[in-house]
């Protein structure tokens, strides 16, 4: 019991996706202008993110390992990926079109993003039971829409703020998101 | 080599499979007409229709929720081809509305009560006394309706009432829900007689604060050939009201009028509205949506 709490609180805080390993850091920058679009993205990110955990781990135990193919694994993981985006995108744009439109590009880009894959390959290189690559899934998933509603809520409320012309959009947003990533330092005295 | 081969090719048919069932059964039936509209909109995303963007409202076309005028920047060019696409016919569309001012008050027609030095708004001079006017029907002449319109369509004239631009109203109704004193109303662009007055008072309570109020002569209602206008109750007493439906913008009623409370406005031709109407192949440029007015 205490491995699995370990690996949440690991996932969520010290080892957050953003934050600490800088996986996904596109929509981090790109959908987080709005709290509602960043909580949709966050959604699906954690829907595509758990499920592959799932499926890659069951790949990687029936087919790769027994095969002796291991070294087919980036290639089997993203094709697993992309497969699940697809599903994930004709799901949304038939149940809730407003936030597929809010999404835009963002979704289909879910297949690149690299804490998808990054989860399913940390899962492999800790060699995780099932269970525990769940767990590791949703924690990270957890993580990631944590960080991604942290940075929507800054970034709202700087639209009512006085920046400096040169600092508007993108550099500001980046040093917020260094300021954030400096301060989940402050997590890794947890454990 | 050969198993690795193999294993993909079966995961990657497994796949296609599946997202092929799944792309059958989640398929999001899209009308070619939008796609059609969709290329004779202005683009302008202005929002002057009501709907999210042109997107949403060429959808709301095709399933026949919106009345196809309702697209300003659009003109008559653009009704025209949406009834060619549509097979309607453009007649049968319900003509766009304006939001027209019932009340003639100005500052040299209406007597005042006292002088009015508070918060410039509507609501809070209404507050005192009933407003600084006399008169407690017509207009209070603080401007909510200018500063809420959000196409610009509304200024403030020089003798303190606000002055509709009708080219660039587009019926979108949010002076009528501000307005305190009711008298904002939308009505179809080509009416042109309009009684301008409110005041359910009697004839000689009426007159002796406004030069310009309706004092239920019933005049216009003996000289008007159609039947159309008649003074009826209204609120707590009577007032002359125009059916619209009957109206067949002649204006005798508004010529007998003695106050001049019935006015004829000039017509809004159909032919200055198809000017305002961009074609799309001209843009980037003035999409005539009004939005940046107020800016």
């Amino acid at each position: 019991m205490q491995e699995y709490l370990i690996i949440i609180v690991s996932a969520v805080l010290i080892n957050n996706i953003v934050l600490s390993q800088f996986l996904g850091i596109c929509p981090f920058l790109g959908v987080s202008k709005k709290l509602s679009s960043s909580l949709g993205m966050g959604g699906a990110v954690s829907f595509v993110l758990v499920l592959s955990g799932a499926i890659t781990w069951v790949v990687r135990h029936y087919i790769l390992v027994p095969f002796d193919i291991g070294y087919m694994q980036t290639v089997a993981f993203i094709l697993i990926i992309a497969s699940l985006v697809q599903f994930v995108e004709m799901v949304m744009r038939k149940f809730t079109p407003p936030l597929y439109k809010a999404l835009g590009i963002y979704l289909p880009l879910i297949t690149t993003n690299c804490a998808v894959l990054g989860v399913a390959i940390i899962n492999v290189q800790k060699d995780f039971s099932f269970g525990k690559a769940m767990t590791h899934s949703l924690a990270h998933s957890a993580g990631f829409t944590l960080a991604l509603v942290l940075m929507s809520g800054i970034r709202e409320r700087m639209e009512d703020a006085d920046i400096p012309e040169s600092m508007q959009g993108t550099p500001i947003a980046l040093v917020i998101a260094a300021l954030m990533s400096i301060s989940f330092l402050g997590f890794s005295g947890l454990i | 080599m050969l198993i690795a081969v193999i294993s993909l090719a079966v995961m990657g048919g497994l796949f296609g499979i599946i997202l092929g069932i799944a792309g059958k059964k989640f398929a999001v039936e899209v009308d070619p007409r939008v796609e059609e509209l969709l290329n004779f909109m202005p683009g302008a995303n202005c929002g002057a229709c009501g709907m999210a963007g042109c997107g949403a409202f060429a959808e709301a076309i095709v399933a026949g929720e919106v009345n196809p005028r309702l697209c300003a920047p659009g003109g008559a060019s653009l009704y025209e081809k949406i009834a060619a696409i549509m097979g309607t016919d453009v007649s049968s569309y319900e003509e766009r509305k304006v939001a027209q001012l019932l009340c003639q008050g100005g500052f040299e027609q209406s007597k005042m009560l006292y002088e009015y030095k508070g918060v410039h708004d509507c609501h809070l001079a209404l507050a005192n006394f009933k407003g600084p006017k006399a008169c407690n029907y017509g207009c209070v002449r603080m401007g909510n309706c200018s500063r809420v319109c959000p196409f610009g369509a509304i200024q403030m004239g020089s003798d303190g009432l606000p002055v509709i631009n009708f080219y660039l109203c587009t019926g979108c109704n949010k002076c009528v829900v501000e307005c305190p004193q009711q008298i904002l109303q939308l009505v179809g662009v080509s009416r042109q007689v309009h009684v301008r007055c409110l005041n359910t008072d009697k004839g000689k309570d009426a007159r002796p604060i406004c030069t310009t109020a309706c004092i239920k002569c019933k005049l216009c209602e003996k000289n008007c050939p159609e039947d159309a206008v008649h003074v009826v109750p209204f609120g707590n007493g009577t007032v002359a009201l125009v059916d619209y439906e009957k109206c067949t913008n002649c204006g005798i009623c508004a010529a007998k009028c003695p106050t001049k409370a019935i006015q004829k406005n000039a017509a809004i031709s159909e032919e200055v509205l198809r000017e305002i109407g961009i074609p799309k192949d001209e843009e980037p440029g003035c999409q005539s949506c009004g939005v940046c007015k107020p800016l």
